[in-house]
Formats: structure tokens, sequence, C-alpha cells
């Protein structure tokens, strides 16, 4: 019991360290939350009058997933700061477990795009969805869930890169397609079979599919509440459980080899 | 019989086909400050990371106080404060912060952890920054800040790599009386260095080049295994000192000691050597630069072991901000 304890003291202590970091860096808020709903602006206003559905209505989900997707983002971004500027070396030789670390960056990073996602559900009005409070407060226990498994996503991926480049890279190439199909910029139905294929088997879609019908939105038949839920909850699952793994696997990330390549060969 | 603080058995470590640290042995007791002086990429840092429990070795083994990291890596962990070259304090949290997060990190109950965190604020001068963001601290406050914190969980074991890297003389001089105030009270210190004025003051020396082990003494003793006093004589050009050095051994024969060249200097030891340079001065009028006389350094006997400099030894890029 109390050596459950003393790994959760961490974690949260971890975690609250993300939190406190993240209001020093006033520059993070405003580039976490403006994008997103500025392209949800743009791009509602744009397809107006184009869709089945109001098209502001049918974007807002996607757009606060994507809110949450940016936080993860930067949260774990910050995984690779935390190895270059030396505080994670710190850590790594504490006799913090694995599993702590990463609980405590997945829970920091998945509180701070929690912070940033929940608020726009106050703008729910805004959108034409019709939704009552158990749906608001399905939604805002989903955010959470996606938060926890993009976070967890991020930081499996963060944890081995040497630079926040790297990571830009995987950002585009990865990250955003997966968001792209899921559903949150287009629906399934209508897309091109193969298209289709891909945003079926995108664990994406599936939260972004629970927290449209949480909010009233309209989901395909297929789609349905325990399936999407359940899919949603195993990414989170598997997606922590990666994090975890690349920890205990690779404790020491792209250092040791760095360390190789600086320690030259002498003639 | 109480183990040792720190136990090294024939650790060696290789990065691709380099060995980097090849078959060192030493053990550290409590209440004693060890310096591992050597060039850069000499293979200090690699032994600092191994020890710290960041890198683990080919082949041999550690204990710290008798604690196998490979079967005991948390215990081993608690007893290890680490203070690293490079900062490891988030500088975007206070000082405080940063001290209260080593707390949990190293399972301090709260209330042990605010009375500790206070204590080691004021050991190292620091309770007025206490506020203060990291980032804010001059270089010499940091590094104390760096040391606090590593010994928050009062370790018996300090390890240090490079501590005084970018500290002034002043800021230099009270690292060292705070190590050795850290040794008085039992903890053992072991820490690496590139500086012969940091190595003088620690109990022991072990002098690591190319991955081995060559000394293992204590600093007045490393010295004594130098015949009495060193004669440097710099020739006048640079090509010149072996040509020196044969003339010098002709002349002088037997008597002149032991005579070595090193770059564009030649250097004799021998006893009583004060009586030996003016004779070697009038022997060879013009063909000096200059000649010094001087007890042996550590960087003498350096020199003895290895016919090197300890400039030249610095392997080519390697050295700063090695992690």
């Amino acid at each position: 019991m109390a050596r459950h304890e003393r790994h959760v003291k961490s974690s949260l202590a971890l975690a609250r360290r993300e939190i406190v970091r993240f209001f020093r860096q006033k520059s993070r808020i405003v580039g976490a939350v403006a994008p997103p709903l500025v392209m949800w602006i743009l791009v509602g206003s744009g397809f107006h009058g184009s869709f089945r559905e109001d098209s502001f209505a049918y974007f807002f989900p996607g757009t606060v997933v994507l809110v949450v997707l940016f936080a993860a983002i930067f949260a774990t971004i910050s995984v690779i700061e935390d190895r270059r500027e030396g505080f994670l070396q710190g850590v790594l030789v504490s006799p913090v477990a694995p599993f702590s670390i990463a609980l405590g960056k997945v829970l920091g990073g998945a509180a701070l795009g929690l912070m940033q996602g929940l608020p726009l559900l106050l703008l729910v009005p805004l959108t034409g969805l019709e939704v009552d409070a158990a749906g608001l407060l399905a939604a805002a226990a989903l955010l959470a869930l996606l938060a926890f498994a993009l976070t967890s996503l991020g930081f499996a991926i963060a944890w081995s890169l040497e630079s926040t480049q790297g990571f830009h890279a995987i950002m585009n190439l990865f990250l955003i397609p997966m968001w792209l199909l899921s559903g949150a910029f287009f629906p399934l139905d209508g897309a091109p079979p193969w298209l289709h294929l891909a945003m079926a088997v995108n664990p994406l879609t599936y939260g972004v599919g629970a927290l449209r019908r949480a909010l009233g939105g309209a989901t395909p038949a297929w789609m349905s509440a325990p399936l999407s839920l359940a899919v949603t909850v195993a990414f989170a699952v598997l997606m922590f459980a990666a994090a975890v793994a690349v920890v205990a696997r690779f404790p020491a990330g792209p250092a040791a080899r760095l360390a190789a390549a600086r320690e030259p060969e002498k003639p | 019989m109480t183990p040792p603080a720190v136990e090294a058995r024939s650790l060696s470590r290789a990065f691709g086909a380099r060995a980097a640290l090849a078959d060192v042995t030493f053990s550290v007791p409590r209440g004693e400050i060890f310096a591992l002086l050597g060039p850069n990429g000499g293979g200090k840092t690699t032994l600092f990371r191994i020890l710290a429990t960041l890198l683990p070795p080919d082949a041999g083994s550690f204990s710290i106080d008798g604690l196998d990291p490979a079967a005991a890596g948390r215990a081993v962990r608690r007893r290890l404060g680490v203070v690293f070259q490079s900062p490891s304090l988030d500088k975007k949290l206070t000082v405080g912060e940063n001290l209260a997060l080593q707390g949990d990190l190293y399972g301090l109950p709260s209330r042990a952890r605010a009375a500790r965190v206070h204590e080691l604020l004021e050991m190292f001068g620091l309770e007025d920054r206490a506020c203060d963001l990291v980032e804010t601290l001059s270089g010499g406050l940091a590094r104390r800040a760096e040391i606090a914190k590593a010994l928050l969980h009062a370790p018996p074991v300090l390890l240090l790599d490079e501590p005084s890297t970018g500290l002034d003389p002043g800021a230099r001089r009270d690292l060292i009386d705070a190590l050795a105030s850290l040794a008085r009270s039992g903890t053992a210190v072991l820490l690496t260095t590139h500086l012969f004025e940091e190595a003088d003051a620690a109990h022991r020396i072990g002098l690591l080049d190319r991955g081995r082990l060559l000394a293992l003494d204590k600093p007045a003793a490393l010295k004594a295994t130098l015949g009495g006093d060193v004669v440097t004589v710099e020739a006048k050009d640079d090509a010149g000192a072996p040509a020196l050095a044969e003339g010098i051994r002709s002349r002088f024969g037997a008597e002149a000691g032991r005579i070595t060249v090193v770059g564009p200097t030649v250097r004799v030891e021998r006893q009583a050597a004060h009586t030996f340079v003016p004779r070697l001065v009038e022997a060879f009028p013009g063909a000096f630069k200059s000649v010094t006389l001087g007890a042996p350094s550590l960087e003498d006997v350096f020199i003895a072991r290895t016919g090197r400099r300890f400039r030249e030894a610095d392997a080519p890029e390697a050295g700063s901000g090695a992690a």
C-alpha cells in the first residue's frame, strides 16, 4: 500500500509540474486553443450550406478533439525538451518507476487537454447541436478519456525522439491525418471504399463518433454507442501501456546512442 | 564489516569498437572524497553514467553500500545523490518547487520534506531565493541549488560529474569546502574532474585515461612517485625538443635523471634539481625559451604515466555538454 501511495505521489508531483509549467508559458495557451477555433469558424463558414446538416454543428466535435490533440502534442513534446534541458536525467536516476514517469506526464498532459477542451463545450448553444445535461456530462467524460489516450500516444512517440523537429514530422505525417480520417472533417458514409476502410480502422474515429453522439449529432448506424465506447477505452489502455513500455524498455531514450556518438574514437 | 560506499569491480563498457572503459576497479569508503581525474574522453563520464545507473556496464559489476543495482535498483537509487554536469533543475519552477518535487520523487513524507527543503536551502545559503525561478539564478547559485537537490534525500553517496563546470574560482572554492564538510559528516563523495586543483582537494585520486585506471592513490603519494623535482625546459624552436633531450642525455648521462619529451618541452625529473638547473643553463646557452623548476604537480604525474600533456590528451570534440 505504502509503495502504491509513493508511486501515485510521484506521478501527481510530475503531473502538477506539467500544469505549473504550462501556466508559466502563456504562449502555449493561445497556441493550443486559438488555431482549432479559427479553423472551426473558417471551415464551418466555408462549408455552410453545402452539407446535409449544418456545417458548424458537424465540425464542432472534431474541433474539440483537435484542441485536445494539440494540447496532447504540446504536452508530450515537452518530453523532448525535458531531456534536452536536463530535467529528465534527474528523474531517471531517481527511484521513480517507469509506470509513474509515464503516468505523471500523461495525467499532466491530459489535464491540460481537458482544461482547454472542456470550456469549448460551453459553445454548444452556438453550434445548433441540441444536447441535454446528461449528454454534456458524457461528452466531458469522453473528452477526458480521449485526452488520456492521445497524450499517451504522443508520449510513446516523443519518448524516443531526440528533436522536436522529428516530432513535428510525425505530427504532420501521422497525427493530423489520423484526425482528418476520424470523421472529424468529413463523414465516413459517402467516402470512397479505401478511405472508408482507413477511417473504420482508425481508433480515433470511434472517439469522435462517441463524442458526436453524446453531443446530439448523427453517427453511422453501425457505430453503436457500446462499440465506440469500447474501442475508445481499448485505445486509451493500449496507448498508455505503450507509453509505460517505451520508458521501461528504453529508459535512456536516445541518450545512449547520442553519448556514443559524442565520444569519438581516439586514433 | 560495513561494505564500502562504492565498489567497482572490473567495470568495462564499449561504444561500438571503442572501449570507453576497460577493467576499472576501485572502492570508495564513507567519508572520503574520491576524484576521477582524466582528460575529456578519458572515460570519466561513462563511468559516472554507469555508477548513476543510467548505463549498464558490458562487463564487471558495482555495488553501492553493498547493494547490487541489478538486483536492488530502487534501493541503490535511493542511496545515490547525483549531480550532473548539465543542469537538471526545471528552469520554469522556483528553487523551492524543484526541491519539493525532488522530495516527492524520492518518496519523502510531506512533513519531513518541508523540513528537509528548509534545511538544505539554509545549508546552501538559498533561503532568500527559494521563491525565485531557477532561470533567474546566477551560474554559481544554480549549481548550489543542483547540489542541494541531489542531497535532499540525504544519500550516503554523492556522485558529481565535473561539478565546477562554469563556476568562477570563488564559487569553485566554496564548492570544494561544501564537499569537504559533507565528507566529514560521513558522505562518500565521488566526483569526476579534469581540473588538477579540484583533484588535489580530494582524499584519493583515480587517474583515468583512455578508459583505463592508470593510478589510484592519495594526491601526495602520486606526486611522490616522481623522482623529486621536475625541471621543464622549453626548446627555442618547436621541433628542437628531441634534439635537446638527446643533448642533455649525452652531456649529463645518468646524472640527469628521467628525461621525457612532451611536445615542445623536455622534462627532467631528479632530486635536488636546484643545483642542476644552473649547470643545465650554462651547458646549453641560448638554446632554451624558458626553464622552470617545480615540485611535481598532478599534471606531471599524468605526463609521467602517459607521456602526453593533459590538454593534448583531450579527445577531439568530446567535452562540453557530453551527457
